[in-house]
């Protein structure tokens, strides 16, 4: 098993937001989580990241068997754990190649190999920039400065492609896109699906999952997942909304 | 009495040593001069050193620095064998090399010199015998002895230092390259006057170094003047390497003729305690200056840069922009004024100060200021400070940068902005490397970054490359 949450209680500055999660994920898994605004979604991404703002308060998340607690962010993400942003970060000054560079050979001296030479790592670049149909040098320019929102979130896929995570968390990252930019994005992904890999695609729309067809649809309401089903799930939950899930936990 | 040994700097002092070797001061004045000279004098016998009850100087006390003893020296002292080479090592970086020790103009025996194409560049000292018409025409113009109780003094006793003169419609082949170097066994109290004359629609990029090299503490009153004439161009660089016993207050006074234009970058990466005083005067029509600064301070350092930008003459640009990383107990000041006279319509002026806090004991006082007579002009100005993005932290982190590497990137990436307005490449990349260095906490004093040197422990043999300089 890649991932094990049990009965995670999260939350930030005494306020609980996630309570008692539950969730397993596979090797060749791809999993949805949905759910109406400001349930948790993206708390649970955040706090399987690492993110120091949010304290768990009970319950832990195994990742490849082992304990996350005691695990920095960066070692987390070195040990195969990516964050697709909801909201990518500008870093001006900072260009994306030497960005990247950083990590990826930050990533490789972590398992003890040693860093990608000059060319090597330019050719692997071109590579995953054809994977998500990036055709201008982008990678030249400063991370996500000045990009629209289609090209923060080719750029977030494109930085997975070159990371090769074991499990990738996409947090909405189809909001804000257009048809177009959501197909790049879906064929990203699916291209870089593996028996070996597994995706956490959280989205509030099932329209996403047209094109990245689930193993597993989960809602996430008021910090906890209280529906699990196949990719029907999903569709049902388009039609109907979330009205339903509320009043089926009210009742 | 020719030297003044290691007592505390007062204006009691410096009055009885004016006094005393007013003869040997005035020695090679011509009249003109030597009334300047005399003028200023009186002058700082009026104000003075400054003190904190002066706005421009509430947020930085001499007191502590002038109370250390100091030698004050009125030869060049021989104690070092000069006869070798300041060398630079910055890789292919082609300049003509200017050195100065201790506030005196060093050279083998060829203390001026005069290119085929009629530049001129070498001790002050010289100048004043050799070319005393050009040197009234220019000097004393532009520094101000009657408001600035230090430039008083410099002038009072200024002595030596460097002149470099590019005459009408010349431009200089390749950088000049000022180097200034402090070593001495003593404390040391030194007074550098430096005048730069680039002619109408002439051009020159001058690099200027202040570094210490050994961790003796040492007060230098530096004031430059730097004319820029009708059409002229100057790219103009001022590095700061100095130990942390080290006061420098540097007064650089910018005349800018009709369309003048200047580049000024100010490198700050060490020094006990900086003072940099920036003066500008458009004195013709659209004229343009940027004036960038990057200072990097940590311990008890202390920077304070005060630009004074005067436009007084229509369709002139001015932007300045300082940025500052501050760490431990780190000071820092900006005080930036811009002055739009009554008749400098069209006038683009814009400031802007940023900062980074490291800590919570790091400190920034920031005041961009206009003062506006018209209402024909594009002014802006703007200050921020703050610490490094937690949200951009956090997103490098995520992707598996280290802690320290996200920071460092960051810090550069914020640096880079003003390290890459460095038009010259050679020195853009060593730049780029010292202020890597400096992030690092790397980068010593001693750092190879202009000369050649091996720690400051050892003893340093100071070198001039003759070849270098007789181009």
């Amino acid at each position: 098993m890649l991932l094990q949450i049990k009965n995670l209680h999260a939350g930030i500055n005494g306020k609980e937001i996630l309570r008692g999660v539950n969730l397993e994920v596979n090797k060749g898994e791809v999993h949805a989580i949905m759910g109406p605004n400001g349930t948790g979604k993206s708390t649970l991404a955040s706090v399987i990241a690492g993110r120091e703002v949010f304290d768990v308060t009970a319950g832990e998340i195994l990742y490849k068997g082992k304990n996350l607690e005691a695990l920095s962010i960066e070692d987390r993400a070195r040990e195969g754990i990516f964050l697709g942003f909801q909201y990518p970060v500008e870093i001006p000054g900072v260009s994306i190649t030497n960005f990247l560079r950083t990590a990826v050979n930050e990533i490789r001296k972590f398992k003890g190999l040693d860093p990608l030479p000059g060319g090597d790592f330019l050719r692997l670049m071109e590579e995953k920039k054809r994977l998500v149909e990036i055709t201008s040098n982008l990678t030249n320019r400063s991370v996500n400065e000045g990009f629209s929102g289609g090209e923060k979130k080719k750029n977030e896929i494109f930085q997975m492609a070159m990371l090769e995570p074991m499990l990738a968390i996409l947090d909405e990252t189809d909001s804000g896109l257009d048809i177009d930019a959501l197909r790049i994005v879906a064929n990203g992904v699916n291209k870089l699906r593996r028996p070996d890999n597994a995706f956490v695609v959280i989205t509030h729309y099932q329209r996403l999952l047209d094109y990245i067809v689930p193993d597993f649809v989960h809602v996430l309401f008021e910090g906890k997942i209280v529906k699990s089903g196949g990719k029907e799930l999903a569709i049902e939950l388009e039609e109907k909304g979330y009205d339903w899930i509320k009043k089926e936990q009210e009742a | 009495m020719q030297t003044e040994h290691n007592e505390i700097i007062s204006k009691a002092r410096l009055i009885g040593l004016f006094e005393k070797n007013r003869k040997l001061l005035v020695r090679n004045d011509t009249k003109f001069l030597a009334v300047k000279r005399d003028k200023a004098f009186a002058s700082f016998v009026e104000l003075g050193f400054p003190d904190t009850s002066l706005e421009a100087w509430s947020l930085t006390d001499l007191e502590e620095c002038l109370a250390r003893g100091y030698d004050y020296h009125l030869h060049p002292m021989k104690e070092m064998d000069i006869q070798k080479v300041f060398r630079c090592n910055i890789p292919h970086l082609d300049t003509a090399v200017i050195g100065q020790l201790n506030g005196w103009y060093v050279s083998k025996d060829v203390p001026l010199m005069k290119l085929g194409n009629g530049i001129i560049m070498g001790s002050l000292a010289e100048a004043r015998k050799t070319y005393p018409q050009l040197i009234e025409k220019y000097y004393g113009t532009m520094a101000d002895d009657m408001a600035e109780g230090l430039t008083a003094l410099n002038t009072a006793f200024a002595q030596d230092g460097v002149f470099i003169y590019v005459p009408d419609h010349v431009k200089s082949p390749r950088p000049v390259q000022l180097i200034n170097v402090i070593h001495h066994g003593e404390n040391l109290f030194l007074q550098p006057r430096n005048l730069i004359v680039v002619g109408a629609n002439a051009k020159l990029s001058l690099v200027h170094c202040d570094d210490s090299y050994n961790h003796q503490a040492s007060f230098s009153n530096i004031v430059t003047e730097v004319h820029v004439g009708a059409h002229g161009v100057l790219d103009h660089y001022k590095l700061q390497n100095l130990n942390n016993e080290s006061t420098l207050v540097s007064s650089v006074y910018f005349r800018l003729e009709e369309a003048a234009n200047l580049e000024s970058h100010y490198i700050s990466l060490n020094g006990g305690m900086l003072r940099n005083n920036i003066r500008l005067l458009f004195n013709g029509p659209h004229g343009n200056a940027n004036i960038y600064g990057i200072y990097l301070m940590d311990g008890r350092q202390h920077v304070d840069n005060q630009v004074f930008v005067d436009h007084a003459h229509p369709g002139c640009t001015s932007h300045e922009m300082f940025k500052g990383i501050l760490d431990e107990h780190a000071h820092a000041i900006f005080n930036g004024h811009v002055l739009v006279r009554r008749d400098a319509v069209k006038t683009d002026a814009r400031q802007t100060n940023k900062n980074i806090l490291l800590t919570d004991t790091a400190r920034v006082n920031s005041k961009p200021f206009l003062e506006i007579y018209n209402d024909d002009v594009k002014c802006s100005h703007g200050s921020t400070t703050g610490q490094l993005d937690t949200e951009s932290m956090f997103y490098m982190r995520q992707r598996g940068i280290g802690e320290d590497t996200a920071r460092m990137l960051l810090m550069f990436a914020f640096a880079d902005e003003i390290v890459s307005k460095i038009a010259i490449p050679q020195l853009r990349q060593r730049i780029e490397d010292m202020v890597k260095k400096r992030l690092q906490g790397e980068l010593q004093i001693c750092e190879q970054c202009v000369l050649h040197c091996s720690s400051p422990e050892h003893p340093v043999e100071f070198q001039i490359d003759m070849s270098k300089i007789l181009a």
